[in-house]
């Protein structure tokens, strides 16, 4: 480290005094806050000293200031030795960065890791049951991506704030559980008209509130958010009320029921009876779903409809003036995100088996929402990543065993899932203000360009 | 000769209870430049928009090729050949100036767009280099060359132009205008331009009017206009002369 820090160009006292200086104040932070345990004893409250802890703390911030303080002043050194490539009057690169690159290839790179999952899952935990948790896992992750994927239609591409975005996957749910217990419909029948319903709700959602913008509409949504939840507690006859519908039939292979015996899935096809067949199939249905989602979005994008939603998100005066009908081009995306919306409520009822008013609380618009502006809006594979970092990063931590030894055996990483969640908030405002994958690529090229376009599409399509 | 491309009758407009616009009446016929001078706040935005529907003419008439548009929405007035550079310029900032022109042509379904597209190149060079950058990390003046190009992507049969030399430099200024001009030279462009650039304004076009506070108080041909010692007074003496030392930045 004396090494690294001659070579900085501060001086290495200044270095160390900054970081003593934060070790300071972490160390009046501990005080009150870390330095004593407080047990309830037989003779009232007992204090345990921990001093030891605080000794750790406080270091540990003196070496992560020291560290950033190091990787700061080499990047400033770097930028003042490196002239600038370019004047400011020409024109600047066309060719795609590396950050531009990175969706090219990351979507792919995701899109074949999902495909594999379970089997990579089955492998490493030795057998299908053992993986279950990890299988479980995933399905819980792609929800959350199809429902970004679906909100960043709203949000990402046409710009309208939605917070309330939960209400169509509510609507999904509702109509899947509905249809099927009062009318005995099927999955495969539900899900369409899942999707209609939630889309026709999103059209009815989208009327009032053509004319609202920014702060406004965003208010509106929220508060079309708790209605439908309010009406789904309220409206016991049909909804059932909090206590929700129950024993919603389960999903079924294109008919084929999952069970054991000759005419379920594994008799029909030879296989010996096991129950992560349905799981592993819920799995590739939420893939499906979540991949038709972001296939259609990337299809939009490049169709006049999903040109005017971006178009719509930029600037809406001069999108009137240039004869796109407004109207429509809002009522067609919050149609669209709310059938994928729709689509994925469907998807939880039927994996679920239960649906009540507590699945569809504002605490779920909120993450389906940070999902689409950490992912950095309208990027399809920065949704993905931020799925994965805000639902999977949690169970993560559920896992992480040395936390204990650190804090102690009482210790529940769960339980700082929220500080954690605003420690990442903090984080990315200030070095991804803009999102995670916040570059934009353009939808047509001319030239060598469109070349890279049409293979994009090619993979998407695999 | 045959009935005006554009015409205004009686034309007002009010934001709230304030009138903006009282009795407007204006034509422009196929094939010239008009364009409309007067000083900030007089209303010359509120006229373009007002065409535009938005906002909405509270009493009079506007008829575009000889149809009634006053109760029309922006958009599908846009659809029968209407096409404007707003104030401001109002690129798509987050979309690549090809997005841009794209938009533009989104009236067309891209039938013609390559067609066009070269065309715009031809009438800004400057477009041409920079077809794959984002708009808004352009210079004002590319910027405003986008919104004029973006406009004429939609084929439109009448261009407004609402001030395009708004905080240029001179030298850039010139460009614009003489490609303004060529495109009605050569190309045969009916041109609506609202300015403050009372000089070249009306240097360039055929005829010109004078808005104040919402009246139009004098019409005529442009030469006219510019040796009205009113005029004169007004709008061209005290800065306004004749184009200042280029240099300043684009």
């Amino acid at each position: 480290m004396a090494a690294a820090q001659t070579r900085a160009s501060a001086s290495p006292a200044a270095i160390l005094r900054d970081a003593g200086l934060f070790a300071l104040a972490a160390f009046g932070l501990c005080v009150p806050i870390v330095s004593y345990r407080t047990d309830l004893g037989n003779n009232g409250l007992e204090l345990t000293p921990r001093w030891g802890l605080v000794a750790g703390l406080c270091a540990a911030v003196f070496v992560l200031r020291v560290v950033q303080r190091l990787v700061l002043e080499r990047r400033a050194a770097r930028v003042a030795l490196t002239p600038s490539p370019h004047q400011a009057s020409e024109p600047v690169g066309a060719e795609p960065n590396a950050g531009q690159r990175l969706p090219r290839l990351g979507l792919p790179l995701f899109v074949g890791f999902a495909l594999f999952l379970p089997l990579i899952a089955a492998l490493a935990s030795g057998g299908l049951s053992p993986a279950r948790y990890w299988i479980d896992l995933g399905i819980l992750i792609l929800t959350y991506v199809m429902l970004g994927w679906g909100l960043n239609i709203v949000v990402g591409l046409a710009g309208l704030l939605d917070l309330g975005y939960v209400a169509f996957y509510a609507v999904g749910a509702y109509s899947y559980a509905l249809l099927s217990t009062v009318f005995g419909l099927s999955f495969w029948v539900c899900l369409p008209l899942a999707g209609l319903f939630a889309g026709l709700w999103g059209v009815m959602l989208g009327f009032p509130v053509l004319r609202l913008r920014g702060d406004y509409l965003a208010i509106v949504t929220l508060a079309f958010g708790e209605i439908i939840r309010l009406v789904l507690i309220n409206w016991t006859d049909v909804t059932g009320g909090a206590a929700g519908i129950t024993s919603i039939p389960r999903a079924t292979f294109f008919g084929v029921p999952f069970k054991a015996g000759p005419d379920g899935f594994s008799g029909l096809f030879g296989l010996a009876f096991d129950p992560m067949h349905r799981i592993v199939f819920l799995y590739y249905l939420i893939l499906a779903l979540a991949l038709i989602t972001s296939l259609v979005t990337l299809r939009l994008r490049r169709l006049p409809l999903g040109r005017a939603w971006e178009a719509l998100r930029e600037d809406e005066i001069a999108c009137r003036s240039l004869g796109i009908d407004t109207t429509k081009t809002k009522l067609t995306a919050f149609a669209l995100g709310a059938m994928f919306g729709g689509f994925a409520g469907s998807f939880f009822a039927v994996r679920q088996g239960f649906v009540s008013p507590e699945s569809f609380n504002f605490l779920e618009s909120a993450i389906i929402l940070a999902i689409v502006v950490l992912g950095g809006m309208g990027s399809q594979l920065g949704v993905a990543v931020a799925a994965v970092a805000m639902v999977g990063g949690p169970e993560l931590l559920r896992n992480l065993g040395f936390l204990k030894a650190v804090f102690g055996e009482g210790f529940d990483p769960n339980e700082f899932r929220l500080l954690l969640f605003g420690l990442a908030m903090v984080a990315m405002m200030i070095w991804r203000p803009r999102g995670l994958i916040a570059d934009r690529m353009p939808t047509v090229a001319l030239g060598r360009r469109r070349a890279i376009g049409k293979d994009l599409v090619r993979e998407g399509h695999g | 000769m045959s009935a005006p491309l554009l015409s205004l009758r009686g034309v007002s407009a009010y934001y709230g209870s304030v009138a903006a616009l009282r009795g407007v009446d204006l034509d422009v016929n196929a094939g010239e430049i008009v364009t409309l001078i007067g000083a900030n706040g007089a209303g010359k935005s509120t006229l373009m928009m007002t065409v535009f529907g938005a906002p909405r003419a509270r009493s009079g008439t506007i008829s575009f090729a000889g149809e009634d548009i006053t109760g029309l929405p922006t958009h599908a007035i846009a659809r029968l050949g209407l096409a404007q550079s707003p104030e401001g310029r109002r690129v798509f900032p987050r979309m690549s100036v090809l997005e841009n022109l794209q938009m533009g042509a989104a009236l067309h379904g891209g039938r013609y767009f390559a067609q066009d597209l070269d065309k715009v190149c031809t009438l800004f060079p400057r477009l041409k280099e920079r077809l794959s950058q984002r708009a808004g990390t352009m210079s004002g003046g590319e910027q405003q060359m986008l919104a004029i190009g973006r406009a004429l992507m939609s084929r439109p049969r009448l261009l407004m132009l609402d001030e395009p030399s708004l905080g240029l430099a001179p030298l850039v200024v010139k460009q614009i205008f003489g490609a303004i001009s060529a495109l009605n030279r050569e190309e045969g462009m009916t041109i609506f331009l609202v300015e403050q650039n009372a000089y070249h304004a009306l240097k360039l076009a055929h005829r010109g009017s004078v808005l104040v506070n919402g009246r139009i108080t004098l019409s005529g041909p442009a030469r006219a206009l510019l040796d009205d010692p009113s005029i004169k007074a007004a709008y061209l003496e005290g800065g306004h002369a004749p184009a200042a030392p280029a240099g300043a930045g684009v």
